[in-house]
């Protein structure tokens, strides 16, 4: 018989226990095989039987081995709960239950020494989001007339790139009283108002980015919508780079600078500027803490792309050499501008925080003209890698820092000049048009969203603890890993219909939100719009308080 | 709703023609006030355009408050004019204790002074006057500016008309560009201020529509000019941006139109001047309108135009003889006081076009 301690470390120690039915089981071994985790084993049990065959009681028993699955007891092969064995079970023979009286939290931390790191979102689960509690209730009725969604023809664009003074024009008048342009301006690109979030590749599967870049290339070029997507901090493939499609990328340099060797040597190739750079200084899932892939997902071609060999790949938590915001001005955004000749935008990402406000206004007053977006990302925003207590515990919502930040440049009557672009669980319930038109109402110029595009991938985690696997490499869907067989679980172009289809699904939403309110162009900073039933919010917030 | 009326004339115009253009559109204007901007001064006023009128309803000791001021900053005053009143009983009206039209000659060490020095100093004193007359309601003060003057009242416009005896016409008070609207802003507090059309240097607007940026557009130009205040009525600020891009930039005015109602960037990307066009655009982007509106406006030089939001959800008709243009939301008042015009020529401008008339009356039509 085997000995156990009370020590030892059991399902029931566990966030997700393995519901098994015997009798149901055909020990096919599908479940077994598409584990990624290695959760689940085929394991022989021995039964006894004890049966009596006459008129009268005489018991008898009788012993018998019984191959079954069961769910390994070992901490670094616990159940995520991503439900892959219930997916291929024919049976409905297996499932994974959530474990309330989990003491993984301890136990991982006992057992292993080290903090707890996953991938995903904040799992905390608190109240209703802000968003919900706002409403576009600002409806045309009489005094002037709804658009209709249908008919009526919308600006959906929003600017990435730094906008001018109007006093600040370089603008002269021609003999035929024209005006004209006599000075060079700062690059401004017109985009559509949802970004693809910068999901690098490494911490994407190769086939996975691909999708995104196939869908976004598709949404482009068949459907007439500018849609960008931001590289991530990994670097580009260099026959991307040298493509026509390199102008719907927007190249990402982190602290880890990350895949910039080839970038830089791709550079007199290049056929197409880029869509822009984005600086990334910090992240909302997890502030103040650089990027983290883990060596098992630093497969060989992620070495080629970044340069590097196979190892944890630890981006700083801040840019080396860097020790203020004027410095970051004049070194990294005057560097990457005069790189592209002040042709591609150069835009900034942080992580939202108390001080948010401060660091935009620094950039607002940059006196050279070369910030071109500030794109602050709040504590909801997901992550491929992260130490849980980040994840859980550190970071700002979005929603009244984005509005602080606008409300900052009103004040000093420098709105847009900087366009804003928010994201940190923008979509988490799944309905992005919602939430990216109440952050423009409170004064985004856009959103850019991540974590929604893995959802529309077929990522099975949720903010409920499931999966959230993304940083171990064994991503049962193939989103988030280097593994060759399950990145062949992912269908590249299924994957880029769905996201594409999003996006048009998207658009309909927008109109039908812009619709009601009469306005056909973005309703940038137009507050008066939204309304919210929660005093706290609407204070907060300035906007009406309706009940 | 509001009705919005124009009349440019190459004679002097007495302001009964201008009630009777909103007389009979009151099915859309509802009778509760009446407000007119004259530029372009005949009668009494005519020897005077180049000195600064007062406009302004007050109480006498709002009066006092505003004389002190003038004169301590060196105003002289060379002429006043007291409408008579005929306050009869009955009548539909919330008449002031004075109707002030004074015309004041500058302050000394400004009197040759440039141009733009005495603009500047004429919006301030303006400013400081309603500032001043602000506390207990002493007094609204409509324009202090050369060669025109502005009436605002509530009630109902065919009574005001009568109390202020502006029913029959002579040629002591008239104007060669009146502008006039009938309605008290009935979407929020009815304040005199509220009413168009509005007055802002030498700038004239009014609109009839709804305008759905205008947070957008206040918390903009809040920072953008210190005359930029008020904002009693949301459309307010299509004058702001009028004198924001006609004055303060110096942009011909064909660019408002471009301001307010960008041309969508699928149209931009097509045209010849595309950079001009889309830097204008993002750089004023929180000046852009929305929602249903026409709008008439004024300009220094006494030129008159129209234009319309970009989806002409608002009416507007332009009619012509050959001494007279009159716009206004709706053709049946153009009928009342043009009844002999050549109707075929009227014009009634699309979404895309600024409609103006110049000093000769030439009717200029300039597609966006």
């Amino acid at each position: 018989m085997e000995t156990i301690r009370v020590q030892h470390v059991t399902p029931n120690d566990m966030p997700w226990k393995i519901r098994y039915d015997a009798s149901r089981c055909t020990l096919c071994g599908s479940c077994v095989s598409a584990c990624s985790f290695r959760a689940i084993g085929a394991k022989v049990e021995r039964r006894r039987m004890v049966f009596s065959e006459g008129d009268l009681p005489d018991p008898q028993q009788r012993f018998s081995a019984v191959p079954v699955i069961r769910q390994v007891k070992d901490v670094r092969h616990y159940c995520r709960g991503c439900g892959i064995c219930e997916k291929v079970c024919p049976n409905d023979a297996i499932a994974p239950q959530r474990n309330p009286d989990t003491r993984h939290p301890v136990v991982s931390r006992c057992l292993g020494g080290d903090s707890i790191k996953r991938g995903g979102r904040k799992n905390l689960e608190g109240t209703t989001r802000t968003l919900d509690k706002l409403r576009v209730g600002r409806i045309s009725q009489m005094t002037d007339p709804s658009l209709d969604a249908q008919r009526h023809t919308f600006d959906l664009l929003a600017p990435f790139g730094r906008i001018m003074p109007p006093k600040a024009l370089p603008f002269s008048l021609d003999n035929q009283n024209n005006l004209q342009v006599e000075d060079t301006m700062p690059p401004v690109r017109w985009v559509y108002p949802v970004i693809i979030g910068d999901m690098s590749i490494g911490a994407l599967s190769w086939r996975m980015w691909e999708a995104v870049a196939l869908a976004v290339a598709y949404l482009n070029e068949e459907c007439g919508m500018p849609v960008r997507m931001c590289s991530g901090e990994g670097g580009v493939p260099v026959r991307l780079l040298k493509s026509r499609y390199l102008k719907y990328m927007i190249l990402q340099i982190a602290s880890g600078h990350f895949g910039w060797n080839r970038i830089a040597k791709a550079m007199p190739h290049m056929v197409e500027d880029p869509a822009g750079i984005l600086i990334k200084i910090g992240q909302g899932a997890k502030p103040g803490d650089g990027g983290l892939l883990q060596a098992n997902k630093v497969a060989e071609h992620i070495q080629a792309i970044r340069g590097v060999p196979k190892a944890d790949l630890l981006s700083p938590p801040n840019h080396q050499g860097l020790y203020s915001i004027e410095e970051s001005v004049q070194k990294m955004f005057l560097s990457f501008n005069s790189a592209f000749k002040f042709r591609v935008p150069v835009a900034i990402k942080v992580a939202a925080s108390a001080t948010s406000v401060s660091v935009f206004n620094n950039l607002v007053r940059d006196p050279y003209n070369i910030v071109g977006g500030f794109f602050l990302d709040g504590i909801d925003g997901g992550t491929g890698a992260a130490h849980e207590v980040s994840l859980d515990h550190t970071g700002h919502p979005i929603v009244s820092k984005l509005r602080d930040c606008y409300l900052a440049a009103v004040n000093q009557g420098r709105q847009g000049q900087i366009p804003l672009w928010a994201a940190g669980g923008l979509g988490k319930t799944g309905d992005l048009a919602a939430d990216a038109f109440k952050m423009i109402a409170l004064g985004a110029n856009g959103v850019f969203t991540g974590k929604l595009i893995l959802q529309m991938a077929g990522c099975v985690g949720n903010d409920m603890g499931r999966c959230n696997a993304c940083n171990t490499g064994l991503c049962p869907v193939g989103i988030t890993t280097q593994e060759p067989a399950l990145v062949h679980r992912l269908d590249v172009d299924r994957v880029a219909q769905n996201i594409v289809n999003y996006f048009l699904a998207m658009d309909t939403e927008f109109k039908k939100l812009m619709a009601p309110i009469g306005n056909s162009s973005l309703p940038v900073g137009r507050s008066d719009a939204l309304v919210s039933t929660d005093k706290a919010v609407a204070d907060r917030l300035s906007i009406q308080y309706v009940c | 709703m509001c009705r919005i009326g124009a009349i440019k004339s190459s004679n002097y115009v007495h302001p009964s023609q201008a009630l009777k253009l909103m007389e009979s559109q009151q099915k859309g204007h509802d009778n509760s006030g009446f407000a007119m901007v004259m530029h372009d001064l005949g009668g009494i006023f005519e020897s005077y355009k180049h000195l600064p009128t007062l406009s302004m309803a007050c109480t006498d000791e709002g009066l006092k408050l505003a004389e002190d001021i003038l004169h301590q900053a060196g105003f002289q005053r060379v002429m006043q004019w007291v409408p008579e009143t005929d306050p009869q009983p009955g009548l539909d009206i919330l008449a002031m204790p004075n109707y002030v039209f004074e015309t004041f000659d500058y302050p000394r060490h400004y009197r040759n002074g440039v141009q733009k020095d005495k603009e500047e100093l004429l919006l301030d004193i303006r400013l400081k006057l309603r500032k001043a007359l602000e506390q207990d309601e002493q007094g609204f003060v409509y324009s202090f500016w050369p060669d025109v003057v502005t009436l605002k009242e509530i009630g109902d416009p065919r009574d005001i008309g009568t109390y202020f005896k502006l029913w029959t016409a002579d040629d002591k008070f008239t104007a060669k560009v009146i502008t006039a609207q009938c309605r008290q802003n009935t979407n929020y507090d009815i304040v005199r201020y509220a009413a168009h059309p509005f007055f802002l240097q030498g700038y004239t607007a009014l609109a009839n529509g709804e305008n759905t940026f205008y947070l957008k557009n206040v918390e903009a130009q809040r920072k953008l000019h210190r005359g930029y205040i008020g904002f009693e009525s949301d459309s307010q600020c299509f004058l702001y941006t009028l004198h924001y891009v006609h004055r303060e930039l110096r942009w011909p005015l064909r660019y408002y139109k471009h301001v307010v109602t960008p041309l969508p960037f699928s149209e931009l990307e097509r045209r010849d001047d595309k950079e001009p066009l889309l830097a204008l655009r993002q750089s004023l982007a929180h000046l852009e309108i929305n929602g249903p509106n026409t709008i008439i406006g004024v300009l220094p030089d006494f030129t008159l135009f129209t234009c319309c939001d970009a989806k002409k959800l608002r009416p507007v008709v332009v009619g012509r003889t050959d001494d007279t243009v009159v716009i206004s939301s709706e053709v049946c008042g153009i009928n009342d006081i043009l009844p002999d015009r050549d109707w075929e020529s009227d014009i009634y401008p699309h979404e895309r076009e600024i409609v103006a008339i110049d000093s000769n009356l030439e009717v200029q039509r300039w597609r966006q």
